[in-house]
């Protein structure tokens, strides 16, 4: 069942306040999610005062500087630091992004920093994927064949077979979108969410998968695919720019067709 | 979710800012929950016409309040925008306009076709 509310243990608390060093003048306000599990207290917004005249042009820029030279225990996931792994995607003044594509001149005033929204937070910005990649795993994204691989080459597809999956593709499974949506957060159990949905549906348009069927038998399931309710918040917020929301229409087209014949 | 390490769940609501499209989203819900529940309105004013005249002009001083007549405009608005926004939904089950561009112009459209839709009632009541 929704609980619009949030739990006991997880309403906000008040947190400290890191102040600029004397004569500071470029000055931006960061307020960022602490969670510390050995702490034993609720979570709590700390606020960090950073000079921007030191400081790189990246939301993660301002993490690593905040981590670097103010709070050492603060936590979060980063790798890549240019939007290809995923890692770093967490909540930025109220929208889901990857924090290193995102510039800090994008936002004017305080900037407020979240983990990803209604997710069961590890420490700090770090919430638990485990659910969200077992989701991913049930739909099984690898190619599945019914035809004996080809002897001597691999299996081929045209420039045109290839080009269906664009868009589909560069999902780098950073939850983004999945955590921005309303269905996902009260339903997360049984529905997939709009990140496996779109990874479901670029296996069943590959022109090499052989398993078209049992993948729709799979998906045509009232919770797993049809809570979603083209709110649109996942194609709204997508740091990659893809569009699960026109994936998950497709996918229900898919069925559809499938039934009239 | 089982929970374990007393872990807190992240803030949602509380702080995530929903875009135009999930306002009309949630209102197209809301909407709908509450036309349901007007009709009971609905009922009372049939109920009343083939009453006579004595429940009859009890429902006219009734419905010649004020408060009653916002309720009532707004019942028609929210009419209105129910059923732009089923259009809507109708377009996107054929798998049209999903240009992410596209999305709020698209909202936008819509809120402003049921007010013109109210207004035209308006005009001919």
């Amino acid at each position: 069942m929704a609980e619009f509310t949030l739990p006991k243990n997880s309403v906000l608390i008040e947190g400290k306040t890191f102040k600029a060093a004397e004569g500071v003048t470029n000055i931006r306000r960061f307020e960022v999610y602490r969670w510390d599990p050995d702490s034993g207290e609720n979570p709590r917004i700390d606020s960090y005062e950073l000079d921007m005249d030191t400081c790189g042009p990246m939301i993660l820029d301002a993490i690593l500087k905040i981590k670097n030279e103010i709070d050492s225990t603060l936590t979060f996931r980063r790798s890549c630091r240019e939007g290809v792994c995923g890692s770093c995607a967490m909540t930025v003044n109220g929208k889901n992004t990857l924090a290193c594509t995102k510039s800090i001149d994008s936002y004017t005033d305080t900037i407020k920093i979240f983990p990803l929204p209604h997710m069961q937070v590890i420490k700090d910005l770090v919430p638990d994927m485990t659910h969200f990649y077992a989701q991913y795993a049930s739909i099984k994204p690898w190619i599945e064949t019914q035809t004996p691989a080809p002897a001597d080459s691999e299996r081929l597809q045209s420039k045109e077979d290839r080009e269906v999956l664009d868009g589909l593709y560069e999902c780098v499974l950073c939850a983004c979108c999945s955590t921005s949506c309303p269905s996902y957060w009260w339903n997360s159990e049984r529905y997939l969410g709009p990140a496996v949905l779109l990874q479901a549906y670029r296996w069943l348009v590959d022109s090499r998968d052989e398993n078209t069927g049992e993948r729709l038998d799979e998906l045509e399931d009232p919770f797993k695919l049809y809570r979603c309710h083209t709110i649109m918040n996942c194609t709204d917020t997508c740091p990659k720019g893809l569009n699960p929301a026109k994936a998950i229409a497709e996918t229900k087209k898919l069925l559809v067709k499938r039934k009239l014949g | 979710m089982v929970k374990k390490n007393n872990r807190p769940i992240s803030p949602h609501l509380q702080i995530y800012r929903l875009p135009l499209t999930g306002i009309v989203s949630i209102s197209h819900r809301m909407t709908g929950v509450m036309l349901s529940a007007g009709l009971v309105l609905f009922v009372y004013i049939i109920y009343a016409v083939f009453g006579g005249l004595t429940t009859y002009t009890a429902m006219q001083s009734f419905t010649s309040f004020w408060l009653v007549k916002v309720v009532y405009w707004g019942f028609v608005y929210a009419l209105f925008f129910h059923l732009c926004h089923g259009v809507r939904h109708l377009i996107w089950d054929v798998g049209k306009s999903f240009d992410r561009d596209t999305l709020n112009r698209y909202a936008m459209i819509e809120l402003g076709a049921s007010l013109v839709l109210t207004l035209t009632v308006l005009l001919f009541i």
